[in-house]
């Protein structure tokens, strides 16, 4: 992940760095005068870690990340640095019992199939502590609709890629953080070296409007434009930043949705409080089934997106300039 | 085109009971052994390879299922989900989170989607999502335009592409019975290499999901000596007791039941130990679920034995076999054609 955007970054800056958490820190116009403003979007996703091979080649896992145990069952994954390919596989229905199917499968009672015939076949292909990770592939699909895994947050980072390839004059940092997924880890560590003075955090967050859903806690909305966040269980955001950003998409003409859950954190959380702090400000991407191997968002919420955080760093710059 | 990859387009394609028409126009055009390829009523394709030699030849019908267990639209919500009820049995708890191909005026891409974790009571994560809370997405935004897409007893069905695992071990969908197919193609490449009186009659039969009723009716059309059926039989997996399953790897389980002539099964066996081709002994004292029940009671009564290869997860999207058993299935079929003639024939009314 990281090999990859560095290669798409490079030529559009002046430093890209990595630290020692593994963030991808890049500077674009880094002696520009005026503030020093901050991208950040995690490159972490959700996976499941090799922790045990069974006498008969079978792997045992278990999470990092918040995953539900019902979302894997009979779905492939590619495991380790060799890609092996594997699926999750569960109990015929024919040898079930019917309550059994009214309980969910536990995370102890998956395990990754990966046709080895024994242990020993299994442990030439993959070493424990190695990750699984799905297999979903991106496709557009309905009206105008993506599906993909890892939507929670490559849809951050593809949007912080595309911010640096603009015409920016402004010191801007982007850092593709590690860790987003287990506790905000490298946010903290990467703010703390690139010292801004304004943060956006880009984001795909959670999207609950779905049937059986009562409207008041779907959180964000797909199709109804990109989410600003004024308050969530790590940040509440710099209230007079979230009010720009709101103006901003009125006179721009971008439809903009308010984040209606407190709950979840973004990098956010650790960002304001790198040393003397940061205002922050979160721009999220709503999709459906985050942190499953299949999630959903719309194009028109994630072009929204990217024209708010670009007017956003268009009126800085040119508030910059009349100085 | 080589039969293994006969058997992956077979798999990615999609036939659920009652709509399996695009299956046949594959098999057809990939049979080249057959000296007959029809297609009866329900929609069986019937392949027939003729015996050598002149005068009254056995006759022995194979039977493998096309059909898929699948997914039917029953309602288009209005902000443009769908809710479905199955066709053929699934397990709820395998439904989440699944891409499925929703067959409407075109082929749409679907998710399998039920409300997220967060917002469950407490102690529902334990619990199964339920059939009846699942929904399709289909990344439409209203009723009207998805109803512009799709109606009401549409058709889906899962969306997966076969993958390969280590060796010659596959995953994908629908390998429930189209492996058992696949085997039929084998048998009929090894009798192109060997000399049988026998005509063969190779059946990819319809609908045996909801009710074996593509065999009831292809049976009936040929009238069979002997009938074989080839279905898949649960494989070993992690959680099943050992004595409710047969090995991946080892060949085809040979039933021993009420459903299986026991001349048939006798000469199985031998035809087995004689041509060095492994397999299980699969005993199954309430047959019943796959089509050698329905060839079995066929007109007066017809020979019939069960040959099951085996298949970990059955009725999810990523079945998993190994390729190798249904070479073995294939040719253990061929080798006892081979030694088929009249008088084995003729002796299995004789108890």
């Amino acid at each position: 992940m990281r090999d990859l955007i560095r290669a798409e970054i490079e030529p559009y800056v002046q430093e890209v760095k990595t630290d020692a958490l593994g963030n991808l820190i890049a500077l674009k116009n880094p002696d520009a005068p005026g503030p020093r403003v901050m991208l950040a979007a995690h490159m972490d996703e959700v996976a499941l870690m090799i922790v045990g091979i069974e006498g008969n080649g079978f792997l045992k896992f278990r999470p990092i990340g918040g995953v539900d145990p019902r979302v894997l069952v009979a779905k492939s994954v590619v495991v380790g640095s060799k890609k092996i390919p594997g699926v999750i596989g569960s109990k015929p229905i024919h040898l079930q019992k019917p309550p059994e199917r009214e309980r969910a499968f536990t995370m102890q009672e998956l395990l990754i199939d990966i046709g080895a015939k024994n242990k020993e076949e299994a442990e030439r292909l993959v070493k424990l502590g190695e990750c699984a990770y799905f297999t979903t592939k991106y496709e557009e699909f309905g009206h105008g609709k993506v599906k993909a895994k890892a939507l929670d947050d490559r849809v951050g980072c593809d949007l912080a890629i595309r911010l640096l390839k603009e015409d920016i004059a402004l010191s801007l940092i982007v850092a593709f953080t590690v860790q987003e997924e287990v506790g905000l880890r490298g946010a903290g560590v990467a703010t703390y070296q690139a010292k801004p003075d304004i943060a956006l955090v880009l984001e795909g967050t959670t999207a609950s409007d779905v049937p059986g859903t009562d409207e008041h806690k779907h959180a964000t909305t797909v199709g109804s434009g990109p989410c600003i966040t004024v308050i969530d269980r790590a940040s509440i955001p710099h209230p007079p930043l979230v009010q720009e950003l709101f103006a901003i998409a009125e006179e721009e003409g971008i439809k903009v949705q308010v984040r209606r859950n407190t709950a979840g954190g973004t990098d956010a959380g650790q960002i304001q409080l790198a040393e003397e702090g940061v205002k922050v400000a979160t721009i999220a991407v709503p999709c459906r089934y985050i942190h499953s191997p299949v999630s959903v968002m719309s194009k028109d919420d994630y072009e929204g997106a990217f024209k708010l955080a670009k007017s956003y760093l268009n009126r800085l710059q040119e508030r910059e300039a009349s100085r | 085109m080589e039969i293994k990859q006969v058997f992956r387009t077979l798999s990615e394609s999609s036939g659920v009971s009652g709509y399996e028409h695009d299956l046949a126009s594959t098999l057809q055009e990939n049979c080249p052994w057959a000296d007959e390829i029809k297609t009866d009523k329900l929609g069986n394709v019937i392949m027939l390879k003729k015996g050598q030699g002149t005068g009254p030849r056995p006759k022995v019908m194979l039977a493998g299922h096309m059909d898929e267990i699948g997914l039917i639209i029953t309602k288009i919500e209005k902000e443009g989900f769908l809710r479905f009820g199955t066709i053929g049995g699934f397990d709820q708890r395998v439904l989440l989170a699944q891409e499925v191909v929703v067959h409407g005026k075109e082929r749409l891409t679907g998710i399998i989607g039920a409300k997220p974790p967060h917002i469950q009571a407490p102690g529902e994560q334990g619990q199964a999502v339920k059939m009846d809370d699942l929904f399709i997405d289909i990344g439409f935004d209203s009723q009207e335009q998805a109803a512009k897409y799709v109606r009401v007893g549409d058709i889906a069905t899962m969306k997966r592409d076969v993958l390969d695992l280590q060796g010659s071990i596959m995953a994908g969908k629908s390998f429930d019975d189209r492996a058992g197919v696949a085997a039929i193609f084998e048998c009929f490449k090894v009798l192109e290499q060997v000399s049988h009186k026998a005509d063969v009659y190779g059946v990819a039969t319809v609908q045996e999901e909801v009710g074996l009723r593509g065999a009831i009716t292809s049976t009936y059309g040929i009238v069979p000596d002997i009938g074989i059926a080839i279905d898949v039989g649960f494989g070993d997996s992690p959680g099943l007791p050992e004595s409710d399953t047969i090995k991946l790897s080892q060949g085809p389980g040979v039933a021993i039941g009420p459903h299986v002539h026991p001349k048939v099964h006798a000469r199985m066996v031998e035809t087995a130990k004689e041509w060095n081709i492994s397999y299980s002994s699969d005993p199954s004292p309430s047959p019943g679920g796959t089509d050698a029940y329905a060839i079995q009671v066929a007109r007066a009564g017809v020979a019939t034995i069960l040959l099951s290869i085996p298949l970990r997860y059955m009725h999810t999207p990523i079945e998993t076999i190994d390729y190798e058993d249904v070479k073995r299935t294939g040719r253990l079929m061929a080798m006892f054609i081979a030694g088929l003639d009249n008088e084995f024939v003729e002796g299995l009314t004789c108890f």
